[in-house]
């Protein structure tokens, strides 16, 4: 799972400059021909970076992700839930490892990578530090923050980096499928007894506002990024991202008798375009800047995974460290 | 044919799996690399789906609706060997149990695949492919920690110690032993347990750990009589948290 949120620090520009300008010129035509830039190809160091961050970001998001789906998976209500979210929330951890092994190709290995999402120099989808309550707030998550997911990661499936892109289909494939789940789920919670109705509409309430952060603050309001449009880096706006999910959700939400907490929003006939309460970005801010309900505790289960088992990866590495049977 | 002890061992094996597919799925997003995440959580998916089979054959027998079985019974009424309700544990301690543990079931369901209950015949044919995978990940991470280096010996060894009483407990007899061999439905438990020994000590064998001195370990029984350790009910509680707040929803 992935959101535009990741771009909502500060771009480093600069440092085209230094680069050939023929090579850089030919990558240049290269891209806009349509063509995959692949790990051996030249690239601008800029490229390489801005991907790293962002490849690297979305495959935190999708580990952290697991967590809070990952609670509710001992807890699922029934054989056909319990084996449908356990296979999901697999997914979502070999997606992961897909996105990290496309990152790798651009020269970070996986073990740096982790190291930065906990000391909290890496980023990763901001919705994720909020916390799951009930049941219905798995299935808000497995349907809508999922279907957000595919509207981000089908856009950046069109980009110029071919192991990104190629990832990408994978994923988009697979990220139906958790789209078909987490509809099914909140169909039978919205048109269930009045208690299953009442914990769906609970748990809309309080993941709306973080779902209309998830694509990002307003493109108004974004670092220009030019650049990284021109080397088909970001692929689609945020604002573009969030209209298409409203266009392709808000009816479906609206159907099943559930309300959006915001007044406001309706798609204005004119333009074609929703309008809507602009959600606090202040507190965007405050929690992608570690100050959220669980971005604590998401860490803090993270780091204790990975010093749990750091015995185990030590003894993959190093081989020439091999038992030998003491003599005496 | 009597029901009663082919109910018996339906639901210990039904019950077996559906505790320890529970166990192997809270590994994901805590696994020591994300391959071990992915790999516990496929065995989860397994084992959750072959005891769901199961269910559904002792329900064709005349048992309540899987879910109900699976979601609605107390510790007492579960027939799992205490091994796999143990919590989770150090890596090493999930490792071991499942080397152990899957060694036994594969086993289980070959002899199975012979059995004069034809139902039960056809399901254990099917997962013995599966569960073949189990072992090949088993075999693979214990050959390879158990000649790595001290400390991931020290603890495979410690872990190793630790679960052979309870491993053992999973071949505890049933009160049925003599019909189920007579009727030609099991080998039962104790020849099960013979061929165990010889399987995974085949395996430690080939690591630093060396063969397992079985003899030398007292069973820890009870679980298939519904007698089990403060682990099992906890783990109820929460994996039918949500079904209970109403059995009749469709969730
Ligand atoms: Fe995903
Ligand atoms: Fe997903």
């Amino acid at each position: 799972m992935y959101g535009g949120g990741n771009t909502f620090e500060a771009q480093q520009m600069g440092g085209v400059e230094n680069e050939d300008p023929i090579k850089l010129a030919e990558f240049e035509a290269r891209i806009a021909r349509g063509e995959k830039i692949e790990p051996n190809d030249w690239m601008p160091a800029l490229y390489r970076k801005q991907l790293i961050r962002m490849i690297e970001q979305h495959a935190h998001s999708e580990i952290i992700g697991a967590l809070p789906e990952g609670t509710w998976i001992t807890r699922a209500p029934g054989f056909k839930r319990k084996l449908a979210l356990m296979a999901k929330v697999q997914d979502e951890v070999g997606h992961a490892q897909l996105l990290y092994s496309a990152a790798e190709t651009l020269g970070k290995p996986r073990e740096k990578m982790i190291d930065d999402l906990l000391s909290g120099k890496s980023k990763y989808s901001n919705i994720f530090n909020y916390p799951t309550f009930t049941w219905a707030d798995s299935c808000f998550i497995s349907w809508l923050v999922d279907a957000g997911a595919i509207v981000n990661q089908l856009a950046n499936s069109k980009g110029s980096y071919g192991p990104y892109c190629r990832a990408l289909e994978r994923i988009c494939a697979e990220e139906s499928f958790h789209l078909k789940y987490g509809h099914h789920c909140v169909i039978h919670m919205a048109t269930g007894t009045p208690r299953q109705r009442k914990m769906m509409q609970e748990a809309l309430n309080r993941w709306w506002g973080p779902m209309m952060h998830f694509f990002g603050p307003p493109d108004k309001a974004s670092v220009h990024t030019e650049i990284l449009v021109k080397w088909k880096v970001k692929m689609a706006t945020n604002d573009e991202c969030r209209q298409q999910f409203l266009d392709m959700y808000v009816p479906k939400i609206w159907e099943l008798g559930l309300n959006i907490p915001d007044p406001n929003l309706k798609k204005n006939p004119e333009t074609g375009e929703w309008e809507y309460t602009e959600p606090d970005w202040e507190e965007f801010k405050r929690v992608i800047n570690g100050d959220g309900p669980c971005n604590a505790e998401r860490l803090a289960v993270r780091r204790v995974a990975e010093e749990r088992g750091a015995w185990v990866r030590k003894a993959l590495l190093k081989p020439e460290a091999a038992y030998t049977t003491p003599l005496a | 044919m009597d029901n009663l002890a082919l109910k018996e061992l339906l639901y210990k094996m039904a019950d077996d799996q559906l505790i320890l597919g529970h166990r192997n799925s809270e590994w994901t997003g805590m696994g020591p690399i994300l391959e071990e995440d992915i790999a516990f959580s496929s065995m989860a998916q397994d084992k959750v789906g072959q005891s769901q089979q199961l269910y559904i054959l002792l329900n064709q027998l005349g048992e309540a609706e899987p879910d109900t079985v699976a979601f609605m019974r107390n510790a007492e009424q579960f027939h799992n060997c205490q091994l796999v309700e143990l919590p989770n544990g150090e890596y090493d301690f999930s490792l071991i149990r499942h080397f152990l543990f899957d060694h036994a079931e594969w086993l289980r369901f070959e002899a199975l695949s012979n059995s004069s209950y034809e139902p039960l015949a056809q399901l254990a044919r099917k997962y013995k492919g599966e569960i073949k995978y189990h072992l090949i990940h088993a075999n693979t991470w214990i050959k390879q920690l158990g000649n790595a280096n001290e400390e991931t010996l020290a603890r495979l060894k410690q872990s190793l110690h630790e679960l052979a009483p309870y491993a053992l407990g999973i071949f505890e007899p049933s009160p049925y032993e003599t019909q189920l061999i007579s009727e030609g439905i099991f080998i039962g438990e104790e020849a099960l347990k013979a061929r165990w020994i010889e399987s995974v000590n085949a395996i430690l064998a080939q690591t630093a750990l060396g063969a397992f001195n079985w003899s030398a370990s007292n069973a820890i029984l009870g679980g298939r009589q519904g007698k089990h350790s403060k682990h099992l009910q906890p783990l109820l509680d929460e994996m039918s948290e949500v079904f209970k707040m109403d059995p009749t929803a469709d969730w």
